[in-house]
């Protein structure tokens, strides 16, 4: 069925038709219309969940924690400062290997305040053990949080799942959707399994306890091999995904016009679209563009990303993002798999990026400029 | 109760066997319980009282277990409990 | 109740905790009133520390660490994935210390109690942060040394920890102290049958902290009830009962003096 519904809504649409068991979310601008749709499913019985009310992120994701633990499928959303809110629970629940899944509505951090969007709080989160994946659009939020339930709750991963939709530009934009139906998500995504990461009145266990030096580092390399497995995980999910629903994903990489291209553009989000227009009209005039667009940060795309980059004469990253001191996340994060020379900051706080300016960028790359370079 | 061996490796996840215990608590004490039975009623306060769960409901300490606190000997009401110095059984833990 | 009502297995055992703990008999306790469908729930505090390090596991029912600030948030998600999976007969408790209840974890225990979730929140109180080494909480009596009051002592008074969960909305609230198990027992054992969010509040020395023997610990607790300094209370439905009123209140000096953490220098003596 054809929707035309806001990237909220297209979120809380994929929660519907995932069937969580447990839901705690707390308000925030711009994820607040995903809660509420959801507090709607619950309450007018379309929805068979428990919506646990809480004070707080930091409770919101410890409720979804300790449900996960209880052996049940669990949701929860935030954004910028709720985000950083919950910091101390996000490389819990990972360590843990909760594998709740999140929507994060990308929002500017303060200060000074703002309530619009650009990535500085997801990325800022980059090392808290959570699959990160962007989205484009509001059909690959929907994708992606199905998706997501999949991925994170496959035995082989048990990693929790973080979505991300840019704030305004994909929370609150209206696009037309394809609303899968209840019995094909329902072959897509198989009943959740906790396996051993269950409380059990047969064998009882103990959970999330301490691990001394002789001990600790074997959980970590454990944790990191499984979001390395989730690669294949994600390529099953993709597959059955294009067989059940008819749209083929890319896993890690979205590659526009890479296969000849001279000047790569690196970018993450609802950005992408208009880049790729842009790269388009400079290949009319005849400079060989290309737009790389990343789908997962964690884990990072590292052969992909190697594999389109280095052919190309020069490649720049745009990013709504600034480790301050440093250069952006996104350009050292792709630097680490293949030499890019150009980071371009841009978006900040809700900022316009417009088709001149992402022209400017290649014009930068062809003049040979690199470093960091401010929209 | 019964110690079990050191895992030959970590978990996957940080999930595990319920009341897994690889090392006992008996060598932090410097002075012992030692009940006399003859004075003993039963009443069980030493076992109640014990923070550590080192005195059976049937009134026998476990030395693996036992830290020497010394509440038992506080609080039985007919002064059964002795604490007595670890050094005067340091022969018999090495022959053990 | 009696030590005869109680579960004979031990469900915390071969725990690190110092000779003596107060907070490690407060902990076996419950677990032997509520039995083995107890899920215990610790945030960051001496029980987590002494009862979980890989690969000795102190707990032998389902136990977890949580977060600090978080106890009370991760048992209502622990309640309610199990109340959704329809297990049955299940008690869901948690066992923070006065610092993870009055200061760091008030918010989500805060949460619960709005809620109305059907946990059993245990706060044991050993008066003090004792785990990272005796700083100054919320629930420092006054006059109190800490490491973070080291000279003078705390200056201020304990917060009224059954007053605020009362005020919350809690669905019922006790004090206990360890030197009165058998009131601590009945105390579980009642607050197990209710359902909604219940608090119980006990006292339990620390040695080390509080400046007495290791065999003294219990015996101090009991002071603590009779001489008046820690009253044992019981609130349900709108109204509060005294369980037992003060048996001996002029022994409340000599009770403070033989603390070692009441001891406070001359020079740093103020009225």
């Amino acid at each position: 069925m054809r929707s035309f519904i806001s990237g909220n809504d297209a979120a809380a649409a994929a929660v519907h038709l995932a069937r969580p068991q447990v839901i705690s979310a707390y308000p925030i601008t711009p994820q607040t219309t995903v809660v509420e749709r959801l507090a709607e499913f619950v309450e007018d019985g379309s929805l068979d969940a428990e919506f646990v009310h809480v004070e707080s992120e930091h409770s919101a994701l410890s409720v979804a924690m300790g449900a996960s633990l209880a052996g049940v499928r669990t949701f929860t959303a935030t954004s910028s400062q709720g985000l950083l809110y919950m910091a101390e629970v996000l490389p819990y629940a990972a360590g843990g290997r909760f594998p709740v899944v999140m929507v994060n509505a990308n929002r500017s951090l303060a200060l000074p305040w703002n309530i619009y969007g650009d990535q500085r709080d997801s990325l800022s989160q980059l090392d808290s053990g959570w699959i990160q994946a962007y989205a484009e659009n509001a059909q690959e939020v929907l994708d992606l949080t199905l998706m997501a339930f999949r991925v994170a709750e496959d035995p082989s991963v048990r990693v929790p799942f973080m979505v991300n939709l840019d704030g305004f530009h994909l929370t609150h934009t209206y696009e037309v959707v394809e609303l899968p139906e209840q019995a094909q998500v329902n072959v897509f995504l198989p009943d959740y399994d906790p396996g051993e990461n269950q409380i059990d009145f047969e064998s009882p266990r103990n959970f999330g306890f301490s691990a001394g030096p002789e001990w600790n580092a074997s959980f970590h390399r454990s944790h990191h091999e499984a979001m390395l497995r989730a690669w294949d995980v994600i390529d099953q999910a993709e597959r059955k995904f294009h067989a059940i629903f008819g749209r083929r994903y890319p896993g890690g990489v979205d590659a526009y016009r890479c296969g000849d291209a001279e000047y790569i553009l690196v970018t993450l989000g609802s950005v992408s679209g208009l880049c790729r227009e842009t790269a388009d009209s400079l290949r009319d005039h005849g400079v060989r563009a290309g737009i790389l667009r990343l789908r997962y940060l964690r884990p990072f795309p590292h052969e992909a990303v190697r594999e389109v980059l280095s052919p190309a004469k020069a490649t720049a990253v745009l990013e709504k993002d600034i480790s301050f001191g440093g250069a952006g996340t996104v350009f050292t994060n792709v630097r680490s798999a293949a030499p890019a020379q150009l980071n371009v900051i841009g978006g900040l706080g809700g900022a316009d990026i417009s088709k001149e300016r992402i022209a400017g960028i290649f014009e930068s790359l062809i003049q040979g400029e690199s470093g960091v370079k401010w929209l | 109760m019964p110690l079990k061996r050191l895992p030959d490796k970590a978990p996957e996840l940080t999930a595990f066997e319920a009341g897994y215990l690889v090392s006992p608590n008996g060598e932090w004490r410097s002075v012992r319980p030692v009940i006399d039975m003859e004075r003993c009623v039963r009443c069980g306060q030493c076992y109640l009282y014990c923070p550590d769960g080192a005195i059976s409901p049937e009134i026998s300490v476990d030395y693996d277990f036992c830290k020497g606190c010394g509440i038992c000997a506080k609080i039985c009401g007919k002064g059964a409990v002795a604490m007595r110095k670890e050094s005067d059984y340091a022969q018999l833990h090495q022959r053990k | 109740m009696s030590a005869r009502d109680l579960d004979a297995r031990e469900f915390f055992f071969g725990h690190k905790a110092c000779a003596g703990c107060g907070g490690s008999l407060a902990v076996r306790i419950a677990l032997k009133v509520l039995g083995e469908r107890t899920v215990a729930v610790l945030p960051a505090g001496c029980m987590s520390a002494v009862g979980f390090n890989f690969p000795q596991l102190a707990f032998t029912n389902n136990a977890l660490i949580t977060p600090f600030a978080a106890a009370a948030s991760v048992m209502t998600g622990i309640e309610a994935g199990l109340r959704r999976r329809s297990v049955k007969n299940v008690r869901v408790v948690g066992f923070a210390g006065d610092g993870g209840t009055a200061d760091i974890g008030l918010q989500a225990l805060s949460g619960a109690i709005d809620r109305g979730d059907n946990i059993l929140y245990i706060c044991y109180d050993n008066e003090a942060y004792m785990n990272t080494g005796i700083q100054k909480s919320g629930l420092t009596p006054h006059g109190a040394r800490t490491t973070t009051t080291p000279h003078k002592g705390s200056r201020r008074p304990k917060k009224d920890m059954l007053a605020i969960v009362a005020a919350n909305g809690v669905n019922y609230t006790a004090s206990a102290s360890i030197g009165y198990l058998d009131d601590y027992m009945r105390k579980i054992k009642k607050a197990a049958g209710i359902t909604g969010a219940k608090y119980i509040h006990v006292l339990a020395p620390c040695p080390t902290g509080w400046g007495v023997n290791t065999d003294e610990t219990v015996e101090i607790a009991r002071e603590a009830v009779d001489v008046g300094f820690w009253p044992l209370r019981e609130y349900e439905n709108g109204t509060w009962i005294t369980n037992r009123a003060p048996s001996r209140p002029q022994d409340l000096e000599r009770h403070i003096k033989r603390q070692g953490r009441f001891k406070i220098e001359k020079r740093y003596q103020e009225d």
